[in-house]
């Protein structure tokens, strides 16, 4: 007989009290009735708690901010998607005052020493956010791969307001994760941390040192 | 190259508390680490209706246990349809194989590791050294305890036990690094040396936090990224865990979550959380071209059978029990020489190792109950700790028995001396004579009774008994009182 077979043997004769679990009511983690305004002055004090840095931008200005922020830190490359239309703005326009655009266009095999000795900087988007816990949400794909917002040491990520979520548990249904499930889904909190020397907080350990969150509020017919 | 627990004597607890006790350095670590824990927790519940979130936990993990092996099958299918491959293991061992086997089939040397207490309780790294693999822990806590040869002294923060000058001291002996105070430095050295090894690992191997059955999703969570770059750079990742951490739905996992991290280190949520619900699919860049799950029993399907330490399953490894625990605050995490130390270790490694290698674990508790109201999703620690010491003395009254090695620390004198206390106490007559003799023998009591009066000066016995003293005094009164 198989471990397989054992294990589910020994886990269907358990002969006790038949278990039955009591309903589960999630009220406790539901209704967090914040607005708009709220919710984002919520997302940027969590975050900020935790090391990360919130810019609020207008969909005009996201790019003058973006160069700013590249040029204080000194980076000397951009790590950009090409489809997206965070990326395809990026190349469009073409700036002398932003770095030169890399591009994640073949599998990580082909190029793993450079990704992770010569890029300065990423700058991802994000499928919303969560105001309660001020977490970013991503969901890794061909044009934004998994390694992009992790291993260089700057990540940026484009936050649009409107999608910022009370809770995990409202994105989560709001999106209808359970319908299915990409690869990879993430959440990211922050700039990579540990406070395993003696409590003391160190960033970047492994992944990113910092991370900047470009949060674009615009009115809503302004989309592009 | 790390020592395996195999080495430890589990059942030399008591010399090792001792010598823990009288090392000042040992206890200000801990005690400061466990009291910074204690006061984060709290600020991090404020906002929260605690008591109905912990109801809640409690809820979605008694949920998945009503249909554990429902789930086990379902989440199997989720993951063997989503392209991951499923390996079920009874024991340690077992699972170590399972690895082991994957690792020769890809022809791979090098594993990088992300943080996983089932594979503490395997002995992986052990294994996978005598197979000629090297097996490198990537949190920083666990890359520690591994240049150290040591085991972890707290499931979430293993390297507690040492403070900045010993991890300086020992990154300088083992890997060149200058010594410094600096903790950014000795971090910045450590990812340095790491990140080499993740470009170059053909395996990387991690835990689950929890397995969600309705979608094939195994999550992860972590501060460090190390946990991402092991399930996302080496062309295998492989998750093992014990098969207790499935969940029915993904919802239950956001009640979890706030939990687990609030209660952990008094975070809203780690830097990351990382659902990995399929290997690398045709068009994408990066991910593993094999992800594997392996489900571990080793001892879970017996406490499975048991309506009362069933409740130990529930455990989602906070390591809240430990901070609060008065116990473990002073002894440390390697006194108990067990994986899983503090009050979760106590109710876990006797189902593990049996009772009569663990038999000192119950008793190591004063029973305060610290550890069962801090706990996430309510275990009541103190009810199984009093039952497992039941377990360990008991003749044949549990039926059936559970835990193996039940009654190996039942001694005869014992079982006589409360066979005698019961016939005495059961009869008015043996009752008066008993007391009587003791009272007029009292000249005769011992002054030393054992490890009570090392501190402690010996209770002396009465002239005369209550009964005696209030029946003279009615006698005097003329009478009792209506």
């Amino acid at each position: 007989m198989s471990a397989r077979e054992q294990i589910l043997q020994r886990l269907r004769q358990r002969q006790g009290q038949p278990l039955q679990a009591p309903p589960c009511d999630f009220s406790v983690m539901e209704h967090r009735d914040w607005s708009p305004e709220e919710k984002l002055e919520r997302f940027e004090r969590t975050l900020e708690s935790v090391h990360g840095e919130v810019h609020r931008v207008n969909r005009a200005q996201w790019m003058d901010r973006l160069a700013d922020v590249l040029s204080t830190r000194g980076a000397r490359n951009l790590l950009a998607s090409t489809s997206h239309w965070i990326g395809q703005a990026l190349r469009d326009a073409q700036r002398e005052d932003l770095p030169p655009l890399l591009t994640y266009d073949r599998p990580i095999e082909g190029w793993k020493p450079e990704l992770f000795n010569s890029v300065d900087a990423s700058i991802t988007s994000t499928r919303g956010g969560i105001a309660e816990t001020g977490s970013l949400i991503l969901w890794p794909t061909t044009d934004e791969p998994r390694l992009m917002s992790l291993v260089p040491p700057v990540h940026i990520a484009v936050l649009d307001a409107r999608e910022l979520y009370p809770t995990f548990l409202d994105a989560m249904r709001a999106q209808h994760w359970a319908a299915g499930m990409p690869t990879n889904a993430l959440l990211i909190s922050g700039p990579s941390k540990t406070a395993d020397i003696e409590q003391t907080l160190a960033y970047g350990v492994h992944g990113p040192k910092e991370l900047i969150v470009l949060v674009i509020e615009d009115e809503p017919d302004s989309s592009p | 190259m790390s020592q395996s627990p195999h080495q430890i004597d589990v059942r030399e607890f008591h010399p090792r508390a001792q010598a823990a006790i009288n090392n000042p350095q040992i206890r200000r670590n801990f005690r400061k680490a466990m009291d910074g824990l204690i006061s984060k927790r709290k600020l991090a519940f404020e906002e929260w209706d605690l008591e109905s979130l912990r109801t809640l936990g409690a809820n979605v993990r008694l949920k998945a246990l009503s249909r554990l092996p429902e789930l086990l099958v379902q989440l199997e299918q989720q993951l063997v349809a989503n392209g991951i491959q499923v390996h079920w293991a009874n024991d340690g061992d077992e699972a170590c194989h399972i690895v082991q086997a994957i690792c020769a089939r890809r022809q791979a040397k090098r594993v990088i590791k992300g943080k996983s207490m089932v594979s503490e309780e395997m002995e992986l790294n052990h294994y996978l050294e005598q197979h000629g693999i090297e097996a490198l822990e990537s949190d920083l806590g666990e890359y520690i305890v591994q240049l150290a040869e040591e085991t972890p002294s707290h499931i979430i923060m293993p390297a507690i036990h040492k403070n900045t000058d010993e991890i300086s001291e020992l990154m300088h002996d083992k890997t060149g690094t200058e010594r410094s105070h600096d903790v950014e430095y000795l971090t910045a050295s450590a990812r340095q040396q790491l990140r080499e090894k993740f470009m170059k690992a053909d395996v990387g191997v991690s835990g689950v936090n929890f397995a969600v059955a309705e979608t094939g999703t195994l999550c992860l969570v972590e501060n460090e990224g190390n946990g991402r770059l092991t399930t996302t750079v080496p062309s295998c990742h492989i998750a093992v865990t014990g098969i207790e951490k499935v969940v029915a739905n993904l919802e239950d996992v956001a009640p979890l979550l706030a939990l687990l991290t609030r209660s952990a280190t008094g975070q809203h949520i780690t830097t990351y959380f990382n659902m990995i619900s399929s290997p690398r699919r045709p068009d994408e860049l990066d991910g593993p071209e094999e992800v594997h799950l392996v489900l571990v029993d080793n001892g879970r399907a017996t406490v499975y059978q048991d309506d009362e330490l069933l409740d130990t399953l529930r455990c989602i490894r906070c390591g809240a029990c430990m901070n609060h625990c008065p116990v473990y605050a002073r002894v440390g995490g390697h006194a108990y020489g067990t994986t899983y130390p503090g009050p979760i270790g106590k109710i876990l490694m006797p189902h593990l190792l049996g009772l009569e290698e663990t038999r000192h674990l119950p008793t190591a508790s004063s029973l305060c109950g610290a550890c069962g109201e801090v706990c996430p999703v309510r275990i009541p620690i103190p009810d199984l700790l009093v039952r497992l010491r039941q377990e360990s003395v008991d003749g044949d009254h549990l039926h059936p028995a559970r835990v193996r090695g039940h009654g190996s620390k039942r001694s005869k004198l014992e079982a006589m001396a409360w066979r005698g206390w019961r016939w005495m106490h059961t009869s008015g007559n043996r009752y008066r004579l008993g007391t009587r003799l003791a009272t007029r023998l009292r000249a005769l009591q011992p002054r030393q009774l054992g490890a009570w009066t090392r501190y402690r000066s010996a209770p002396r016995l009465a002239r005369r008994s209550l009964h005696e003293l209030v029946r003279e005094h009615q006698n005097q009164q003329g009478g009792p009182q209506s």
